[in-house]
């Protein structure tokens, strides 16, 4: 008994220390970006000798600075109406779109519902150079409308929502029904409310991915007035290169929002990766 | 007798209903989706006019340049050799990390934090930092091991460099997937095997990998189709002037090139074609492999 209880405390000790080197081996780009941030260029490029810390205080104004050349408040008002809007799209139409595929019944349901399947199998880089040409015709070149475009309805959130309304009881529609409910405000009052979680791992994810895009709003929105975060770092990383702890800043500023929301909501954001799981 | 069923009025009432909520879906699916995909197959036929006006069809012309390219082939080989660095690295640390923290230890949340942050940062600040530490004179990595190595211009390992960075950004995602399959896994065959005197090492590769077989397949098959669609690093980590350049260009960083770059948008669209197809091949593949290897109860 003894000897189990000594290879226990044995096992735990070894997974403590695992876990301490893997946690800091992923901290260590993020601890050295902020470091970065803070010195001044000479020290950054500085070799012998090789500075860790800053070495004459640390200059929090790079951040102000930064802030203002890349036109951060810009790139997130940007960034956080597209967000907004292919949040809303995504959720409106997935939620609809699955409360009919999980609980009504209709002619040619399963052939629509195997086009949603469908399209979850085809890598979206298919998708790109048409949905451009289309922006393009539709003048929406440039602007917010170009942005949310592709994700004005998700294939994926479909699929989760008729997870999630299918997995509701039965007779709960049913006693709406009797009391002279529609379908509608069954759907509205009753069925929709129920699927919150659901509806909420979608918008994490839906805003995550958004978030996270590169190619798209590089595509559609070349001017740095109009496009997100993501590219807005692309096209400032060609322009001031040589000044790291600048680019630092600006990395730093690009993520510590989203990590503070992650760190808030942390459960509705594992939870909502665990559940939707999906494509990237 | 052969005839359709007439529906009720009832069930008239439920069909309208239904597809006035599925129509902007599978509207939206059509206009977005299935229209672009045949779109791209035609204008992969297509050379496209100058000034990128007009399609002149011209049959198969710009396969045959793709297949006589070898920055294409080139390009699917980068691509495959960095999936094969992110699929099976960032799959089995993420596994061995969602085991430690199932185990009910104290602070796993801080762990499962830390693990998970690079999963909710955009991929280009994640490669800006990289290109750092990375950089040959003043970056940290050769600073502190006091080497001089070209982590991301020397084309030997500039692949794996950027591998890297793949594994650390995905680890955390991996690892979420991995939790919650594993809670799945019912407690009593543990405290089975416990009595039967299997160690922990035993009881992982006895019990959890088969049971844990459905979750690590889907995120083997997610991660491989990631993989093969990776553009981000490659862009953001690698400049143009980059010597490496053409031995990590992924193919949808060539497709993007040729496409948007350049404008040739029918060369991009027979570009992206012939990765879609190499894609569904290999989808297929691991679909015949899952009923072999994956177990379901």
């Amino acid at each position: 008994m003894e000897s189990a209880r000594t290879r226990a405390r044995v096992t735990t000790t070894v997974i403590y220390i695992l876990l301490v080197i893997m946690a800091v081996i992923m901290l260590v780009p993020f601890v050295w970006m902020i470091l970065t941030a803070l010195k001044t260029n000479q020290e950054a490029i500085s070799v012998s000798p090789f500075y860790i810390f800053p070495h004459n205080g640390w200059h929090w104004e790079t951040f102000g600075e930064v802030w203002k050349s890349y036109n951060f408040v810009l790139l997130y008002k940007n960034t956080l109406l597209m967000i907004f809007f292919r949040v809303v799209f995504a959720c409106l139409t997935a939620t609809m779109a699955g409360y009919a595929f999980g609980r009504l019944n209709f002619p040619g349901k399963n052939f629509l519902f195997s086009l949603v399947l469908i399209q979850m199998m085809i890598p979206s880089t298919i998708f790109i150079i048409p949905q451009y040409l289309m922006v393009s015709k539709l003048g929406w070149l440039n602007t917010c409308a170009g942005l949310v475009f592709p994700g004005m309805v998700t294939a994926f959130g479909t699929y989760l929502l008729k997870t999630g309304y299918q997995g509701l009881p039965k007779d709960l529609e049913e006693a709406a029904g009797i009391d002279g409910c529609n379908i509608g405000q069954r759907f509205l009052r009753i069925m929709m409310p129920l699927t919150r979680s659901s509806m909420v791992s979608l918008g994490i994810f839906t805003a995550l991915f958004a978030f996270k895009d590169l190619m798209w709003p590089m595509i559609v929105c070349s001017s740095v007035q109009t496009t997100t975060l993501a590219a807005g770092l692309a096209k400032a990383q060609g322009q001031y290169s040589s000044n790291y702890p600048q680019m630092m800043a600006a990395a730093v500023l690009a993520v510590v929002p989203m990590i503070i929301i992650y760190v808030i909501f942390q459960k509705q954001f594992v939870e909502g990766i665990a559940t939707s799981g999906g494509k990237l | 007798m052969n005839e359709k069923r007439k529906m009720t009025a009832k069930e008239k009432n439920e069909a309208r209903w239904a597809y006035a909520f599925v129509a902007p879906t599978i509207l939206g699916l059509i206009i977005l989706n299935f229209y672009p995909a045949i779109n791209t197959l035609y204008q992969s036929f297509c050379k496209t006019g100058d000034f990128g006006k007009g399609n002149i069809f011209v049959g198969p012309a710009n396969y045959k340049t793709a297949f006589a390219d070898p920055e294409i082939w080139q390009s699917l080989i980068n691509t495959i050799k960095y999936a094969i660095i992110e699929v099976p690295l960032g799959v089995v640390i993420a596994l061995v990390l969602a085991v430690f923290l199932n185990r009910k230890l104290k602070g796993t949340s801080v762990f499962r934090t830390i693990f998970f942050l690079p999963m909710v940062c955009a991929p280009a600040a994640v490669a800006m930092v990289w290109k750092w530490l990375y950089n040959q004179q003043f970056g940290l990595f050769n600073n502190l091991f006091h080497s001089n190595i070209a982590w991301i211009s020397d084309p030997k390992i500039a692949w794996i460099s950027v591998g890297v960075i793949g594994v650390w950004s995905i680890i955390g995602y991996n690892m979420v997937l991995f939790i919650s399959g594993l809670q799945e896994i019912p407690g009593d065959y543990y405290e089975a095997a416990e009595i039967d005197g299997a160690t922990g090492i035993r009881q992982f590769f006895d019990i959890t990998v088969p049971l844990l077989s459905p979750t690590t397949f889907f995120i083997v098959q997610t991660r491989v189709i990631g993989a093969l669609t990776i553009f981000d690093l490659m862009f953001m980590v690698m400049d143009k002037t980059n010597n490496a350049l053409p031995k990590v260009q992924s193919a949808v960083y060539v497709f993007y090139k040729y496409s948007f770059d350049q404008g040739n948008k029918g060369y991009g669209a027979a570009i992206v074609m012939i990765l879609v197809i190499f894609i569904m091949l290999v989808t297929a593949v691991m679909q015949r492999a899952e009923k072999k290897f994956v177990f379901y109860n």
